[in-house]
């Protein structure tokens, strides 16, 4: 496999850098860089980790990086967890900013800790940091309990001052959405699974409406619709499928239970991940107090249920 | 009457569902059985995940009907934990 660190790789860019990403020889990693600059989202840094974590560091040829940001990755923690030398030094005089390196995450309580001892580090206003705390919460539950990865799921996100914005990105190396929703869904493409895993109401651990005991088939609709209510970018990327939220237009917000009425990209001819990776920018000027957006998730979340019990009403048949 | 303190066991931010489950399986249910009614106190929760509460009391719905919620009390909810459970609540009839 070959990943290049592009000289910029954000949600709104991202698309060449995934086009470019070679998934082609599974047991080896080469990782290549823009020999300028190297500015990329946090999901981009947890691909090439979840990439670098499958093969091991035996496997993981990482060229000499040159360009002047190349300090980002290690602060960032990349060569840490792939277990390979950089010889890249940071300085002591450098600011520490506000950004939580890459972690990988393997179970229940690690996620909690995670989120306790964490999410301080991006130094957020209360009010700020619950959306913050939802959002990573759902999404790595999601790959413990459906993923089957082996490594779990990588975490790393990034306050950026320009635009003050929190940036986040997970990605894991397990079954992927299609093989997921499959067990109780029909998805014959990596896209179709996205658009029913994004659907409220719908998980791959039943057919039943409501869900099972543990899983309402809420948790991705619920954070699509923090970024629509943000106005803010959210991607989804398994098998050779993207979905890609785009920012919405100044004007009234609404939420839609189809992720394909909302402002999109979709596409399906990507290179194939084996897994899926998300990312998502929350603007912290938009940032709705978050019990507000409950009220908007409510409407819509109770609504669509009850159009999908109409659909399922069966009048009896007099002949 | 008993009441479940929730705050020692799952923290200020109520995302974990396996402490959810267990907290449904070892101490509502068996109270439920007794013919007792349950006040789970969320004093100190200042949020939680649509996923928590959903593996706190969606099976309790299902399984003992809508009436449960004349036996199960929500105690010091803040603004957003009310919501969520409002909707978990809301999400669980629209199923009946």
């Amino acid at each position: 496999m070959k990943i290049h660190l592009p000289n910029s790789a954000f949600l709104g860019n991202i698309d060449s850098f995934l086009r470019r990403f070679d998934s082609s020889g599974p047991d080896k990693l080469e990782i290549t860089a823009n020999k300028k600059w190297i500015s990329i989202h946090p999901a981009v840094l947890a691909m090439t980790a979840a990439l670098g974590l499958a093969v091991g560091p035996k496997n993981i040829h990482c060229e000499k990086l040159e360009a002047a940001s190349k300090h980002y990755l290690e602060r960032m923690g990349l060569f840490k967890l792939l277990g390979i030398k950089s010889k890249i030094e940071i300085t002591e005089h450098e600011p520490a900013g506000r950004f939580i390196p890459l972690t990988k995450i393997t179970n229940s309580q690690e996620l909690s800790r995670f989120i306790a001892d964490t999410i301080p580090l991006l130094h957020l206003k209360p009010e700020q940091a619950a959306p913050i705390k939802y959002i990573l919460s759902e999404l790595v539950r999601n790959v413990l309990e459906h993923a089957h990865a082996k490594n779990g799921a990588i975490v790393a996100a990034q306050y950026y001052k320009k635009s003050n914005t929190i940036r986040i990105g997970i990605a894991d190396t397990g079954v992927g959405i299609r093989e997921t929703i499959s067990q109780s869904h029909s998805a014959t493409t990596d896209l179709e699974a996205i658009k029913l895993a994004l659907t409220p109401g719908i998980t791959g651990t039943t057919r039943r409406l409501g869900g099972t005991e543990q899983n309402a088939g809420a948790g991705l609709f619920f954070i699509k619709s923090i970024a629509k209510v943000n106005r803010d970018f959210f991607l989804i990327y398994s098998g050779n499928a993207v979905y890609k939220l785009l920012k919405s237009k100044p004007g009234k917000i609404r939420l839609y239970a189809d992720p394909f009425k909302d402002r999109h990209s979709a596409g399906e001819d990507f290179p194939f991940w084996q897994g899926t990776v998300v990312g998502i920018d929350i603007n912290l000027d938009e940032t709705k107090e978050f019990s507000l957006l409950l009220d908007l998730i409510r409407d819509i979340y109770i609504k669509t249920i009850k159009e999908r019990r109409k659909e399922k009403y069966r009048r009896p048949r007099f002949i | 009457m008993i009441e479940i303190k929730l705050l020692p066991v799952v923290g200020s931010f109520a995302e974990n569902k396996d402490l959810a489950r267990d907290i449904r399986i070892k101490k509502i249910i068996p109270a439920l059985e007794k013919g007792q009614k349950v006040t789970l106190d969320f004093k100190g929760i200042d949020s939680a995940t649509q996923s928590f509460i959903h593996a706190l009391i969606s099976d309790l719905i299902r399984n003992y009907g809508a009436e449960v919620l004349d036996k199960v009390y929500f105690k010091d909810c803040s603004e957003t934990v009310r919501k969520i459970i409002q909707i978990v609540v809301d999400y669980m009839q629209e199923m009946d």
